[in-house]
């Protein structure tokens, strides 16, 4: 199993995100006018607002951009070989940062615009599963 | 709109060597601030300004910088936005001079990244548990994967090609063979082939993180060096001619829902900074832009005005960035590319450009009469700033 780094908390804007997580849940944020806020936040980033209401994504969405990653120096990576981040927007409207796993080769199987469904990856350390993506088709 | 000479740069001083153990960050600082004064003919005493990006051991900003070197300064401006924290800090300068707040003011830069082995481009995750780091850190994206990432959509959207962003790498490192502290700063840093190079050897240099080169990546090197802004008064009466500020814009930007990460901060800060100058980015004789990574300077070059959105691999593809062929010239000191990354190269944009337009540059461009130095601080296609700064000759 791999070994990401994990959330640290308290950190009091994530944590609701996180627990989603160890429920195979996706969660973001909408504000009281039907805006996507994303990431997590107790504030509204289009009005200030701070009622915010929080949903569970589908978890499907598209490669909007990404890249693969050959040298990281930090220990929790070194060892990985070659791997990708990548923007993924989600069909509900946010974008976040995340991974493609389970292709071959990463440097020649990812293309922008592919579509991907969200994976909870159990780690080997620490109690929160990380939301990853993998090819749909 | 009419132009105004409020502010200038009357002194500068870049720090020659970019593998020093023998000094400190705080040393580099105090000793630039020292020459750039030299350089301007004025003394120690007439600094009361000072502005600073809390950089150098201790990282003291506006509580220890003054300490150190002993200044009492009534404007201190502690604006800290990563690599163009020194554009930043020529606005505020422009700013605070104009208003009258002070008169001779100061900004220092010192870093022992080299000597130090920083991974600036390939570190890791830097301190856990606030709202962003909780959501990204467990990706292992590195500096330059947000930047690759850009480079990746820009080539998607654009047809952008490597082949194209190799220009930027050539012209910078065209530049640098004619300057003799980038010759050293290369040889110092152990680089394979300290030469002018090509497409070839762009493409065949090993890939950091898809699509981007090595060369097509900026050093890590020690360095620093000091700018000194002065009044229109204090301006009249300096050893070399005043560089004037003529205009400045400031800008931020972040992933967003739906965002177009081709697009920079710059696309904010530019049209701000020509219009506050009077002048357009066609009047432009040099351009200093923060070539961190050849895919920085190609969005600038589209988010300064000197080409569409889309169209820098076009705009750049006929080899013209160099000093001696016709066209916009960049970088001719050999950049962050081929002369000196410490970390924050936004000073060096504003150093080469008081270089051309006081005629002093190792690849001088003919006439230059205006310059624009553009900083991107932070992460391309991530949290990042744009700062832009339009210099004229006296």
């Amino acid at each position: 199993m791999p070994n990401r780094p994990q959330p640290a908390f308290p950190e009091q804007d994530s944590e609701y995100f996180w627990e989603g997580c160890k429920k195979n849940e996706l969660r973001y944020q909408k504000d009281s006018d039907g805006n996507v806020i994303f990431y997590p936040r107790a504030h509204s980033t289009i009005t200030g607002d701070g009622n915010l209401s929080w949903h569970t994504s589908s978890g499907l969405g598209t490669v909007y951009t990404y890249s693969v990653v050959r040298q990281n120096r930090s220990p929790s990576f070194a060892e990985l070989g070659a791997y990708s981040v990548a923007y993924i927007d989600l069909d509900e409207g946010f974008r976040m940062l995340s991974t493609i796993v389970g292709v071959d080769d990463p440097t020649t199987d990812i293309e922008i615009g592919m579509r991907v469904k969200v994976d909870f990856e159990q780690q080997d350390e620490g109690e929160y599963p990380v939301p990853v993506f993998r090819l749909v088709d | 709109m009419a132009q105004e000479r409020k502010a200038a740069i009357g002194g500068i001083y870049e720090w020659p060597k970019r593998v020093d153990p023998s000094v400190s960050s705080m040393q580099i600082k105090a000793a630039s601030i020292k020459a750039a004064l030299d350089d301007a003919g004025l003394s120690w005493a007439d600094v009361d300004g000072l502005y600073d990006a809390g950089d150098g051991e201790g990282g003291g900003g506006g509580l220890g910088l003054a300490a150190y070197l002993g200044m009492n300064p009534t404007v201190i401006d502690t604006t800290q936005v990563g690599g163009s924290s020194y554009e930043f800090h020529a606005a505020h300068a422009l700013r605070d001079i104009a208003s009258g707040k002070c008169k001779v003011a100061v900004t220092s830069y010192g870093s022992k990244a080299a000597t130090l082995r920083t991974p600036i481009g390939t570190g890791g995750p830097r301190g856990g548990g606030t709202w962003l780091s909780n959501m990204e850190n467990m990706y292992g994206s590195t500096l330059i994967s947000n930047y690759a990432m850009v480079a990746q959509r820009h080539m998607h959207q654009y047809g952008t090609t490597t082949e194209q962003l190799a220009e930027i790498s050539i012209a910078t490192r065209a530049h640098a063979m004619r300057n003799p502290e980038a010759v050293q700063a290369m040889t110092d840093l152990q680089f394979v082939g300290v030469r002018e190079i090509s497409v070839n050897d762009v493409l065949e240099s090993r890939v950091l993180a898809d699509p981007l080169h090595l060369l097509e990546c900026c050093m890590i090197s020690d360095g620093g060096g000091a700018a000194v802004f002065v009044s229109p008064e204090v301006a009249a009466d300096l050893k070399k001619k005043p560089v004037w500020i003529l205009g400045s814009g400031e800008a931020t930007k972040y992933r967003e829902n739906d965002g177009d990460i081709t697009v920079s901060a710059g696309a904010q800060s530019a049209p701000i900074a020509f219009q506050q100058a009077g002048i357009t980015p066609e009047d432009i004789d040099i351009a200093m832009i923060y070539d961190s990574f050849t895919i920085t300077v190609a969005v600038m070059l589209e988010d300064l005005g000197f080409c569409k959105k889309g169209e820098a691999g076009q705009f750049i593809a006929d080899g013209h960035l160099r000093w001696d062929r016709p066209g916009l010239t960049i970088n001719t000191d050999g950049g962050g590319l081929s002369s000196n990354h410490p970390g924050m190269r936004g000073l060096f944009l504003l150093l080469e450009s008081v270089r051309q337009l006081r005629g002093e540059s190792t690849s001088q461009v003919e006439n230059a009469k205006l310059a624009v130095a553009h900083g991107n601080g932070g992460l391309l296609g991530a949290t990042h700033t744009g700062g832009t700064v339009i210099l004229a000759a006296d």
